[in-house]
């Protein structure tokens, strides 16, 4: 398969970034997306054209979130369900043109070419989102019971892998399925609980500081998930955010 | 000649690390706060370290190479974490989790820390309820259990296929709770690329920020480093891209003994390999195997029309098909240990017996148990895994079995620590995959999740503050000394020269090259022969890379091809020292398999009398000889056997 690639290069955060034009030729179809960017870059780097593209990858098998890129138009591309690095070129057409792009939000600023800088993420979550325990001095772990129903619910939540899709896939930047998602994942379980009502005021605080934008329900970031992270887990994250004011002011 | 001591405590063996903790130095909280301790990785080890060294009150400082402590490769972990809960009551144990631990080792795992692993992973899985881990659970709301490998009991704890994401999330909460206190401090996009010793103690770290190319000073009174293995060095592997062996490698060059680096697991169930364009390998995990059946046809007919396209597997009748397995090990059938099945498909294989084109697949097929137990069933335990099965392959595993070779997945093989997991250098620990301590000649699987946590959670808690005990005298340490002065020198040194070459060829070119060597000299089978033949290949590719590599950019800036460039290097030099072990071992032991050492069935043949002892290799120089020191091992509470699986 033949691509024509328009890629976002910018030198650095400061620097002002251009599309630019590249040709790869008989990719496989089994090859993935992040594999075809790997033979550009080495034919880049041979044929002395330019410096090879940057890119954040790292487990290559969809669980590590490290990679992200805007796909003609779509966080991660034309597939759902799935991350860039499991993006194959076979959802594509022989041909085809393919414009590439970093996660466009204002919270998430490029460092280069399509590496942004998502430590805001980080900062959420060292906000609240995790249950205060140190280590040692903890009961045995069966003596905390867990419905079977809302461990599968805590998990289905837990499964967000932290990409930034749903940031990229907002028109407002918002982070609210991320946010939800742990604040979700950790509110349904026992161990969670306790520090519910903070954890949640505190993260969504945190949210708003660093410059993400609001929720106005389009939910484009559920569609864009690759971990089909589900937008009932916003709903969730209002109302644990409401009763915690409520029952602050009381 | 540096004698080697474990350090093992006295006693017997289950009171050994009661009796460790009950007499070990301690720092009283005041002081913890002038103490600083650098952690480099933020996987499970580091992570849970980290967090576990902050919320006593040391002053830590954490490196990690991606941008999120959260991307750490722990996180692909998928199948399970072992411990000896006994929850099911099928006569599990801390003595039964020991002994499996040993024996799927092949006899090549220091007792002592096998022991201790065993008896702390009860307290892993307390410590990961506690956190919000959201484990599987059973409908009345106790935790459920599932099998693993090299295991006759159900003891491996489980998160449905992403049991080492949700371990590491509950870590990398741990994490973000202290440095939310102030104790620990995050350094993210940084690798370290020295170890700095004064008067022979690890005193700091430097490192080259990743987004910038500066190169940076940090100084401490103890290293404690979580950075993984080194898999990589074979280019394709189910390791993560950015994982690499090049802090262990500046350790070693340090001072630092590299224990037992011939010892690699192959893990038998990865997608198999396509095309050369291929970055990396896909695991498809262990537990697959408790309702997977792993075969190959028969007939070699079905085997040519299985490649031409004219038959589907699941056309061929049962009778027509090899369980190999089953077959070769009626006791522990498909569940047998990673090498063990990693090794019969290769032998069947290499018989001319492969499914695919390449002849390099064999079959994993679920249609015995979705016929048992529904499609439901099977999806609510492997959904993920069969999904991205689908998205990387384009074919449905609920309707046509899966196609699995052996790929490199793990190196049991690491800095060489003692009990206390401090290296031959005072003040530097090695934890998790880095070290090499627990898990012999293989490590069964679910075991490496347990090993980095207990190495974190419950291990370097006592022996670091045991170590940092006396450093309370000693003062803060400054960077401002001739030997972190000479220590940057040399990492820009190396640097300017990688920049310098300006070749032809490209880094990948060298890796892809590399791993070849790898994996056909010292790979799953190996001889005399071969890794001689292996060994003078990696000294001639060297020599190339260091003429002919291409490197564009500056070293200044964001330069992804210059960090790729600095861990080849590195792994070169490994790579001899590996093929070098690997010859020197003249026995088949776990995942190292001699050719020439193998019994009438084709399994292991170990050599007890001369070979029962860890290999803790020197450094000398560049393209010098290694020094080897062996650190015997002793088996007092074990009858030491052959591995028997049948």
């Amino acid at each position: 398969m033949n691509f024509t690639l328009k890629i976002w290069r910018q030198e650095n955060a400061k620097a002002k970034g251009r599309f630019e034009t590249y040709k790869v030729e008989n990719i496989s179809s089994d090859c993935s997306f992040l594999e075809m960017l790997d033979i550009l870059n080495e034919s880049l780097i041979s044929n002395k054209i330019a410096h090879p593209v940057c890119f954040d990858n790292d487990c290559r098998e969809g669980i590590c979130g490290m990679c992200g890129l805007y796909i003609n138009g779509r966080p991660h591309g034309n597939d759902d369900g799935v991350t860039t690095c499991q993006l194959h070129m076979r959802k594509f057409k022989d041909g085809e043109t393919i414009w590439i792009e970093p996660w466009r939000a204002k919270a998430f600023p490029v460092i280069r070419d399509l590496v942004v800088d998502r430590t805001a993420y980080d900062k959420i979550i060292q906000a609240g989102g995790y249950v205060s325990v140190s280590t040692g001095g903890v009961p045995d772990a069966n003596s905390i019971l867990v419905s079977k129903d809302k461990a599968d619910k805590a998990m289905d939540a837990a499964e967000c892998i932290g990409c930034g899709a749903c940031v990229a896939a907002c028109k407002n930047a918002s982070a609210m399925l991320f946010v939800s998602a742990k604040v979700s994942h950790l509110a349904l379980l026992p161990q969670g609980k306790v520090e519910a009502a903070n954890r949640v005021q505190k993260m969504v605080e945190k949210m708003d500081e660093l410059g993400f934008g609001n929720c106005t329900n389009t939910y484009a970031c559920e569609a864009e998930c690759p971990k089909l992270i589900k937008r009932s887990n916003i709903a969730r994250l209002n109302r644990e955010w409401i009763c915690a004011r409520v029952g602050k002011e009381k | 000649m540096n004698t080697l001591d474990s350090k093992i405590p006295e006693g017997p063996l289950a009171q050994k690390w009661t009796n460790y903790k009950a007499n070990q130095k301690l720092v009283n909280p005041a002081n913890k706060r002038k103490l600083d301790v650098i952690v480099v990785g933020t996987g499970l080890a580091g992570a849970s370290a980290a967090a576990s060294l902050g919320a006593m009150g040391f002053n830590v400082d954490i490196f990690c190479i991606s941008d999120s402590p959260r991307r750490a490769h722990s996180i692909a972990a998928q199948g399970g974490i072992n411990a000896a809960k006994n929850y099911q009551n099928d006569g599990d144990s801390v003595g039964r989790l020991f002994y499996d631990t040993i024996k799927g080792g092949d006899y090549r795992a220091r007792e002592a820390n096998v022991y201790r692993l065993a008896e702390v992973s009860n307290d892993i899985i307390d410590q990961c309820v506690a956190q919000g881990v959201p484990f599987a659970r059973e409908y009345g709301g106790l935790l459920d259990n599932r099998s693993f490998g090299g295991a006759q009991v159900s003891r491996t704890f489980y998160a449905r296929g992403q049991t080492g994401q949700q371990l590491l999330l509950g870590a990398y909460g741990a994490l973000s709770h202290q440095i939310a206190r102030g104790t620990v401090k995050l350094h993210e996009r940084h690798e370290m690329l020295d170890l700095v010793v004064v008067d022979g103690k690890a005193r700091g770290i430097i490192a080259r920020d990743l987004t910038t190319g500066e190169i940076k000073r940090y100084a401490a009174h103890a290293v404690v480093l979580a950075t993984g293995g080194y898999g990589n060095i074979y280019f394709l592997s189910t390791n993560a891209m950015n994982s690499n062996g090049s802090a262990e490698w500046c350790c070693h060059k340090k001072g630092a003994y590299f224990a037992n680096p011939c010892f690699v697991q192959i893990h038998p169930t990865c997608i198999p390999v396509h095309g050369d364009y291929q970055s990396k390998l896909t695991l498809m995990s262990e537990s697959l195997r408790n309702d997977g059946r792993i075969w190959v046809p028969k007939k070699k007919e079905d085997v040519e029309a299985l490649r031409k396209g004219t038959l589907k597997p699941t056309e061929i009748k049962e009778e027509d098909r090899d369980y190999y397995l089953e077959r070769r090990y009626p006791a522990f059938g498909n569940l047998v240990p990673r090498d063990v099945a990693s090794r019969a498909a290769k032998e069947r294989c290499d018989a001319g017996y492969g499914v695919n084109n390449t002849g390099l697949a064999v079959f994993l097929d679920f249609s015995t148990a979705i016929q048992r137990l529904g499609r439901d069933v099977i999806e609510a335990r492997y959904g993920n895994l069969f999904q991205m099965y689908e998205k990387i392959t384009a074919v449905n595993p609920y309707e046509t079995p899966m196609m699995i070779y052996p790929a490199i997945h793990y190196t049991m093989g690491g800095i060489w620590v003692d009990y206390e997991l401090q290296t031959t250098i005072p003040g530097l620990f090695a934890a998790g995959e880095a070290n090499f301590s627990d898990h012999g000649a293989n490590r069964l699987g679910a075991s490496a999740l347990m090993q980095g946590l207990a190495d974190g959670y419950f291990v370097l808690p006592y022996t670091l503050q045991n170590y940092l005990a006396d450093e309370i005298y000693s003062g803060k340490v400054s960077a401002n000394s001739p030997e972190f002065d000479q220590a940057e020198e040399n990492v820009r040194q190396r640097i300017d020269r990688l920049m310098s070459i300006k070749g032809t060829k490209t880094v990948d070119h060298f890796h892809k090259k590399l791993g070849l060597i790898m994996w056909d000299y010292v790979g799953m089978g190996r001889n005399a022969e071969g890794l001689q033949k292996g060994l003078t290949l990696i000294k001639e590719l060297e020599e190339e890379f260091w003429k002919d590599v291409q490197i564009t950019g500056t070293a200044d800036s964001m330069n992804p091809e210059l960090e790729k460039a600095i861990r080849l290097a590195d792994y070169f030099e490994l790579a001899k020292l590996m093929a070098k072990d690997a010859y020197h071992r003249n026995e088949s032991c776990g995942g190292h398999f001699r050719e020439e050492y193998q019994t009438e069935d084709g399994e292991t043949l170990r050599n007890d009398n001369d070979y029962m002892y860890v290999a803790a290799w020197e450094y000398q120089g560049h393209n010098q000889d290694e020094t080897l020191h062996k650190e015997p091992l002793v088996y007092q509470d074990i009858e030491i056997k052959q591995r028997n699986y049948k």
